[in-house]
């Protein structure tokens, strides 16, 4: 038995302990934001934050993440009050199939949270680590200025 | 600006034909030869019932086929398409909204299921909107007008006097009707009529507007809208097993210690075929892992070298195909030029691996699936289960982007197959990476040689063009078109390669210049042997062609001492073509000069019309070529696009530029690579694309609206011009001319070393 702190929840999780976040989020807990894109920390839509970091969820085992708290996309709003990063998102219509999204949103949010007005080459770098293959950068990019705008 | 409504000399000959392309199976008694028309699009190949109705009305005449309104006045609309993440659901909410005379919000959309909708094929070839949403536009119009004739009889007024407003009917008197009341007694079982009224286009208050699109706030917030999110009661995880390499067979196994693995429900082995269910996720790729180390495999057949594939592929047996052959009169000849261009195999590399779910219940086989096609996956599923087809029910739920035939197809067999050994359960099945990399069917490796000549003035005389490509089109004729019966005790045979006939083609997609020539030959040398499983991906040959001619006009335009958009411009009849050209000339600020001291820096234009059929685009870029690196910076690119009457013009843009991205990264990074026996480039480390450091500084796409005029694909319509407008701007840049993709930073920097 271990617990998982997740979006401010705490979890009992009776799982193989070597079993990835993405697997642990999916399934035990039923959030399915974040995906299931290579397993090998190279697309980055399993990101979420752990922590204060951006972690690639496919890799880390539920046992690496002991008291860390687990943020999802599911943490930062919902489809009927969405957060300020989602809001900008939907202004700017940055989706197309939005199967890489919330990795996007969730590796932005942690760029977010430490840079509140990032520039645009802070965001470019940051975001490197995630893809995307609808070709709709131009759009994630402008929707992470608008949330680093204050309000 | 031309005029816009004076056609060019063939068009509407060109639509005629692709919307009957290649009439083959009509039969021979005259009263009946209306009636019937088969056409092979690649959206697949249909008889059409109602030749003289538009868009899909013609395989699915019924009105209730698209559009149903119950007592309590919920208005279903039905489209056989799928949402492919390009927006067609919005889209086609906009389309009905604006024709019922209601809010976009009040309209449930059912998009591509078996059970449920209109079969319109394969969601494909930017059809969508001119089939579907053409059909839902007329279809809707149709039953707006049946509302309204039985609403003046239940008020006992004019039809004329009855307007529609939020969904209600409203007489002159201020009397209302409900649209569930005004349906009560009308049969909307009966068929469309041919040349019904539709809206105004100047009336329009919907399409034309730029609606968020419904699915994107679900998107960004994580709801469970894929496949991959399904979660049925029950449910258990599968994983497969697949050989090393294309020919390989199984010559043992020993599953008794994956089968006692914690949490394995069953060890499915038919043949060659292997795979894993458990009930859990992580413990079915735990298992399959195990399952893959006790595996040993006899190899298959080697492949040929990859670097010398493309003279590999032209001495391969050819289907002949004479795609143009004309000849007239022209001045005579000063100079000829000739060019080579070649792309390799293309990945569609989906972020998503491809997933499924399938559940045999009660002797129905249900399948979740994020195919291009519900209704041929049914007969082919029906096939490779031996079931008959109505005991086949295949959903659409949508996926990760596929951009053309990837693994959707294959994984909802292997769903079926695994959901056969464990009856009444349901089964999820998702690739690895690895297997999607390298099992999907990939966009196939051309080639193309071109020859034409300038006479004194400049002007092009002859043009002579040929082209070498597999098929663009495995889609699923027959069982033997899914990859995982090719592994069974008894396995399947795939359906032999066909070429899609022109206008729309395949490998000769856009292989017919736009521009002015008396001498023309085009010829396609389709190649049925693929030593490398290929089909369709996102825009066939028209990607490799458009590369080919537009990189060609630019080099006649330097023989020709003329800068390349006045060289296009006077070679082009067409006045949409010029308008696009000359709008995003204008956007771009062309002619351009590079400022001094700057010698990297180039541009580049390019133009295309997507099939010589659909939407119109023009654009130029902007690059720094860094030589030490092999570098390339997108600098700007201002786009120009004319698709007709634009129903979401925010939808098109981020279509536009969604294409414009991707066909940069094609472009500048992408080549499928392989060895004596595997694919190589197994995941996104050894099959590089575009990232966010790549992506164009700016990127500026104008859209030219036609109100009224039919609506023309336009999801495909970028990635061939992005691809000459990159290889004209490195050019530009480096006084190099390259003519094999990709442009890669590796290929640049070896070429480029000072």
């Amino acid at each position: 038995m271990m617990t998982l702190i997740v979006n401010g929840t705490p979890h009992q999780l009776d799982i193989d302990p070597s079993t990835p976040l993405l697997y642990a989020l999916r399934n035990q807990l039923g959030l399915h934001g974040a995906k299931y894109g290579c397993g090998l920390g190279q697309c980055g839509a399993c990101t979420v934050i752990v922590g204060d970091k951006p972690v690639f969820s496919c890799l880390m085992p539920v046992a690496a993440i002991g008291t860390r708290a687990v943020r999802t996309i599911e943490g930062l709003g919902s489809t009927e009050q969405p957060g300020k990063l989602q809001q900008a998102f939907i202004d700017k219509q940055a989706a197309q199939c939005g199967y890489c999204i919330a990795g996007m949103v969730m590796r932005a949010q942690a760029l977010l949270d430490r840079v509140p007005s990032p520039t645009d080459e802070q965001i470019r770098a940051h975001m490197e680590p995630n893809l995307c293959r609808c070709g709709t950068h131009m759009r994630i990019l402008a929707a992470i200025r608008q949330a680093g705008q204050p309000a | 600006m031309n005029d816009p409504r004076i056609p060019p000399d063939n068009l509407d000959r060109r639509r005629f034909l692709a919307a009957g392309s290649v009439m083959v199976g009509f039969t021979l008694l005259p009263a009946v030869r209306a009636l019937a028309q088969t056409t092979t699009t690649e959206a697949g190949t249909f008889t059409a019932s109602a030749p003289q109705l538009p868009g899909s009305l013609k395989t699915s005449p019924m009105l209730d086929a698209w559009v149903k309104i119950d007592e309590a006045g919920r208005i279903t609309v039905f489209t056989g398409k799928a949402e492919l993440g390009t927006g067609i659901r919005t889209a086609f909410m906009q389309i009905a909204a604006e024709q019922l005379g209601v809010p976009p919000e009040r309209i449930v959309l059912v998009t591509a299921d078996t059970n449920a909708t209109p079969d319109e094929g394969y969601t494909a070839g930017s059809h969508s909107t001119a089939d579907s949403g053409t059909a839902i536009a007329n279809a809707t119009a149709q039953v707006r007008s049946l509302l309204l004739f039985a609403a003046a009889t239940r008020l006992n007024v004019d039809v004329a006097s009855l307007t529609t407003q939020d969904g209600e009917i409203v007489a002159n008197d201020g009397r209302r009707l409900t649209f569930g009341e005004a349906v009560s007694g009308v049969d909307l079982h009966r068929n469309a009529v041919p040349d019904a009224p539709t809206k105004d286009p100047k009336t329009f208050k919907v399409i034309g507007q730029s609606f968020h699109r419904v699915d994107i706030p679900g998107k960004v917030t994580g709801a469970p809208r894929y496949v991959q999110d399904l979660q049925l009661p029950g449910m258990v995880h599968a994983r497969v097993v697949r050989p090393p390499s294309y020919g390989a067979t199984l010559q043992s196994v020993d599953i008794k210690p994956v089968r006692a693995m914690p949490g394995v429900i069953a060890v499915v082995q038919d043949g060659s075929y292997l795979a894993v269910v458990a009930d859990d996720e992580w413990r079915a790729i735990v298992a399959m892992r195990a399952l893959s180390d006790a595996a040993i495999w006899h190899s298959g057949p080697p492949l040929p070298a990859q670097s010398t594939i493309h003279e590999t592929l032209e001495k391969l047996p050819a289907q002949e195909i004479s795609v143009a052959n004309k000849t007239a009169a022209a001045a005579p000849a000063t100079q000829t030029l000739h060019a080579r261009y070649t792309k390799p195999y293309l990945t569609h590399g989906s972020i998503g691996p491809s997933c499924a779910v399938a559940w045999l219940n009660d002797g129905t086989m249900t399948v979740w699936t994020h195919t291009q096609g519900v209704f041929p996956m049914r007969k082919g599923l029906a096939e490779m289960l031996s079931m008959p087809p109505e005991r086949v029910h295949c959903i659409h739920v949508e996926g990760s982007g596929c951009y053309g035939h990837n693994g959707a197809d294959d994984v909802a067999a292997d769903a079926a197959l695994i959901a056969r050994a464990v009856p009444g359960k349901p089964v999820r099945v998702q690739w690895m990476r690895e297997q999607e990399h390298t099992w999907e069917p990939f966009g196939p490796a051309m080639s193309s040689d071109v020859t034409a000549s300038l006479d004194a003035s400049g002007q092009i005389v002859d043009w002579k063009f040929e082209v070498w490509s597999n098929t663009h089109n495995n889609r699923i004729e027959n069982a033997g078109r899914f990859m995982p019966t090719w592994f069974l005790s008894k396995p399947f045979t795939p359906a032999p390669p066909k070429p899609i006939p022109m206008p729309e083609g395949g490998g000769d997609r856009n292989s017919i210049p736009l521009y002015r020539l008396p001498n023309l030959y085009v010829q396609h040398h389709f190649l049925p042997d693929m030593p490398i499983r290929v089909s369709a991906m996102r825009s066939l040959g028209a990607y490799h062609n458009i590369f080919s001619i537009e990189s060609f006009i630019d080099e006649l335009a330097l023989a020709a001492h003329t800068d390349p958009v006045a060289f296009r411009l006077k070679h082009l009849d067409d006045p949409r073509a010029c308008d696009v050209i000359e709008r995003a000339s204008q956007r771009f600020g062309w002619p351009h000069r590079v400022h001094d001291g700057a010698p990297s820096r180039g541009v580049g234009f390019a133009f295309a019309m997507y099939k010589n059929l659909m939407a119109y685009c023009a654009l130029a870029v902007e690059v720094a070529v860094e030589r030490e690196t092999g570098y390339v910076t997108i600098e700007r690119v201002a786009c120009a696009i004319d698709c007709g009457q634009i129903v979401n013009p925010d939808g098109v843009r981020n279509q536009v530029e969604g294409g414009i991205v991707q066909s940069a990264s094609w472009t500048l990074f992408e080549a499928t690579t392989f060895d004596a026996h595997n694919i190589t480039s197994f995941d996104w480390s050894q099959y590089p694309i575009l990232r966010f450091s790549s992506a164009p500084k700016a990127l500026d796409v104008d859209l030219i609206d036609r109100p009224g005029m039919p609506f023309l694909g336009v999801g495909e319509a970028s990635q061939g011009p992005m691809s000459a407008a990159l290889a004209n701007a490195i050019a530009n840049a480096t006084g190099r001319r390259f003519r094999s993709l990709p442009l890669s930073p590796e290929m640049l920097r070896a070429a480029l070393r000072v």
